[in-house]
């Protein structure tokens, strides 16, 4: 019995020095978390950060809404959401939002002899076809549109996302905006009531279901269409432009957004004008508290967030992503060193 | 004399055995402790579970009340929460992969136990009970790819061509076929819950007593008379029992049902429609939902889960206390 309760302080006391030792080694991280789709940029950035500083990031990708709730519990330095918060929110919980990457979202489809970009969709059908009003592929609306292709009378398998999504709040947005009855019946949100179609976990999922039902259609982040070889459908733009997905389209969308036009830089790059603009592109925000409790942790992230803009350009193309554009991370830079302070009041982060 | 004699070292032997005895009912004191606060925190714990559950549902029933259970539109939009299609979705999976999974089950256990080349036993055997070793994501994962692919090319068409004029089934397996939905998770889970059934099936056919079998065997009885009229009856409770088992795993099955069963808060007359589990609504949905209600309505559904498994668990206890008292009497 004494042994038994020897034995058992002393796994007591190994337990609590480890946890000690362990908190401590995480204290040198950037600790965040929050929305799934820039994870991968995030991940790499952080990879090629900790190389050259020797600080690591533990991002959790556990989605945006969970980011925003980590950040109002304040568990973490700062929350990433691919939705916005608005204006008064940011203000009544003390936040700074900037935009980090963007990207864009495209339709796939699952059609016998047609190839990727030889189909080609605008909003308002593309709305009707998630709303279950086409239900053929040989509806007299995709048939306008495209009039070379070989359309199948097949019926049409809708399949979205079932776990909430930031890829699902950016796309119904545009839908919203570009389909009158899909704003006033469906909505936009980051899950959505919605009329037709199967559900999926994950763009993987999405995918998954997409290329194995025939006649399917479904809406991924344009890197996961890509490394996937999905067949990816060219969209109408604002414009009336026809225009392929492509890192230079969503630049181009972003190009004509007007950043300060929002509090938080919270623009929603769907459906933006521009002759080039791909319209389901989107951008991914990070949360900070404008007074936080820690000011050297989130010091450690400001640099890390001010490296990325810097020299993390290149690493986002390759994955598809869209950098911010310069001008942007200059007035973003600005809001730090303006918003963002200690408890002393002064500025944490100083333009290196 | 002898007596004293042996009284004399006694005394001190009377004291190392009082010790002793005392030092026994001190670790049985214990060790009746430790149990009993083992026994304890399983209710601490159920209670607790199921308090939390209540104040954080509280928020959504307060706002819904009754009609929460009766509406079926979901709208994370417009925040209008229903709990109707999981709930469905849930009972109706349940209960056909038990209409498929017991007289599988059975059948393995029957052949197992009274027809099966002794050789062969133990490999079937040990082939059942791994099925249940495999974790739901696999069965997830194989069912979307391998399985569902199969349902949406053979077995819908098959049913769809089948009963296309049949007045009632043809509205239950209606097209278009997508491969998942209510009946591929049903059969997803149908294989998951087939272990548990067949294992205790097959341990409570092995307690029949030989002498019966053997007797009924002697008055010219069939293998099928055998079963039917004495193996059968004498362990209807262990079947129940592996049932009721099967049952709660189906309801409460999360992971490999979201794969398949299609994810939509739609109520469908059609079993190939795809639809969605009370479990598979929370995993898929918990992460992103902001807003208090929302995340209230997600853990009122998980109340909801709770309650029906506390039921279906005690209408199970009740049936089998009622077959005990019958066979007593």
């Amino acid at each position: 019995m004494r042994h038994f309760i020897r034995s058992a302080a002393v796994a007591i006391a190994m337990a609590a020095a480890s946890t000690l030792t362990l908190s401590a080694a995480m204290a040198a991280d950037i600790s965040g978390a929050g929305a799934t789709f820039p994870y991968p940029i995030y991940a790499k950035w952080a990879d090629a950060y900790k190389k050259e500083t020797g600080n690591g990031l533990n991002y959790q990708s556990i989605g945006s809404g969970g980011g925003i709730k980590q950040i109002k519990a304040k568990t973490v330095t700062f929350g990433a959401s691919d939705a916005p918060l608005k204006g008064e929110d940011l203000e009544s919980i003390g936040l700074v939002q900037f935009p980090m990457v963007m990207g864009g979202i495209v339709p796939v489809v699952n059609l016998e002899g047609i190839k990727p970009g030889e189909l080609v969709l605008d909003g308002p059908t593309l709305g009707d076809i998630f709303m279950g009003k086409i239900t053929q592929w040989d509806d007299a609306a995709i048939k306008k549109l495209n009039p070379d292709a070989k359309l199948p009378s097949q019926a049409i398998a809708v399949v979205h996302r079932s776990d909430g999504s930031g890829t699902t709040f950016n796309f119904s947005y545009y839908l919203a905006d570009a389909n009158a009855d899909w704003k006033s019946k469906v909505g936009v949100n980051t899950a959505l009531e919605w009329p037709v179609g199967i559900g999926a976990k994950g763009n993987e999922g999405v995918a998954n279901n997409v290329s194995q039902t025939g006649g399917a259609i479904g809406y991924v982040e344009y890197a996961y269409a890509k490394q996937n070889k999905l067949t990816y459908t060219d969209m109408m733009n604002k414009d009336g432009k026809k225009v392929e997905p492509t890192a230079a389209a969503f630049s181009a969308a972003a190009a004509n957004a007007d950043w300060s036009s929002q509090p938080g830089y919270g623009v929603i790059l769907a459906n933006q004008p521009g002759a080039e603009s791909w319209p389901m592109t989107a951008a991914t925000w990070v949360l900070l508290y404008k007074k936080p409790d820690d000011a050297a942790a989130t010091g450690e992230a400001l640099k890390f967030f001010a490296w990325s803009y810097a020299k993390g350009d290149e690493m986002a193309s390759e994955l598809d992503y869209v950098p911010m554009p310069d001008n942007v991370v200059k007035s973003i830079e600005d809001t730090w060193a303006k918003d963002v302070v200690g408890s002393d009041g002064k500025p944490i982060y100083s333009a290196m | 004399m002898t007596t004293v004699s042996e009284a004399m070292p006694s005394l001190a032997a009377m004291q190392a055995r009082e010790a002793t005895v005392r030092r026994f009912a001190l670790t049985d004191a214990i060790f009746r402790a430790a149990t009993r606060f083992s026994a304890i925190l399983v209710l601490l714990i159920l209670g607790g579970v199921a308090i939390s559950l209540f104040v954080g549902s509280w928020q959504a029933m307060s706002t819904f009340g009754v009609s929460f259970l009766t509406t079926e539109s979901w709208n994370p939009v417009t925040e209008k929460f229903g709990a109707l299609a999981p709930i469905y979705g849930t009972v109706v999976t349940a209960a056909i992969s038990i209409l498929i999974a017991v007289p599988i089950g059975i059948g393995i256990a029957i052949f197992l136990t009274e027809l099966c080349p002794r050789p062969l036993r133990r490999p079937i055997g040990i082939a059942v009970e791994l099925l249940a070793g495999i974790p739901s994501i696999i069965y997830g994962i194989w069912g979307l790819f391998i399985f569902a692919p199969f349902v949406q090319t053979t077995i819908q068409p098959f049913f769809i061509n089948l009963f296309h004029d049949v007045p009632v089934l043809s509205s239950l397996f209606a097209g278009p076929p997508y491969g998942i939905g209510l009946l591929t998770s049903s059969m997803i889970l149908a294989i998951m819950v087939l272990p548990f059934i067949t294992s205790i099936t097959k341990d409570v056919f092995d307690t029949v007593p030989a002498v019966l079998k053997e007797s009924a065997y002697g008055i010219g009885c069939t293998t099928w008379e055998v079963t039917r009229r004495v193996v059968i009856p004498y362990t209807r409770v262990g079947i129940m029992g592996g049932v009721m088992l099967g049952l709660g795993r189906a309801l409460g099955e999360t992971m490999a049902v979201t794969f398949v069963i299609g994810n939509a808060h739609r109520i469908s007359a059609s079993l190939f429609a795809p639809g969605t589990t009370i479990s598979a609504t929370i995993a898929n949905e918990f992460t992103e939902a902001d807003g208090e209600l929302y995340t209230s309505s997600l853990i009122a559904l998980g109340l909801i889960l709770f309650v029906i498994t506390f039921l279906i668990l005690a209408i199970a206890r009740y049936m089998l206390m009622r077959i005990d008292r019958r066979t007593g009497a």
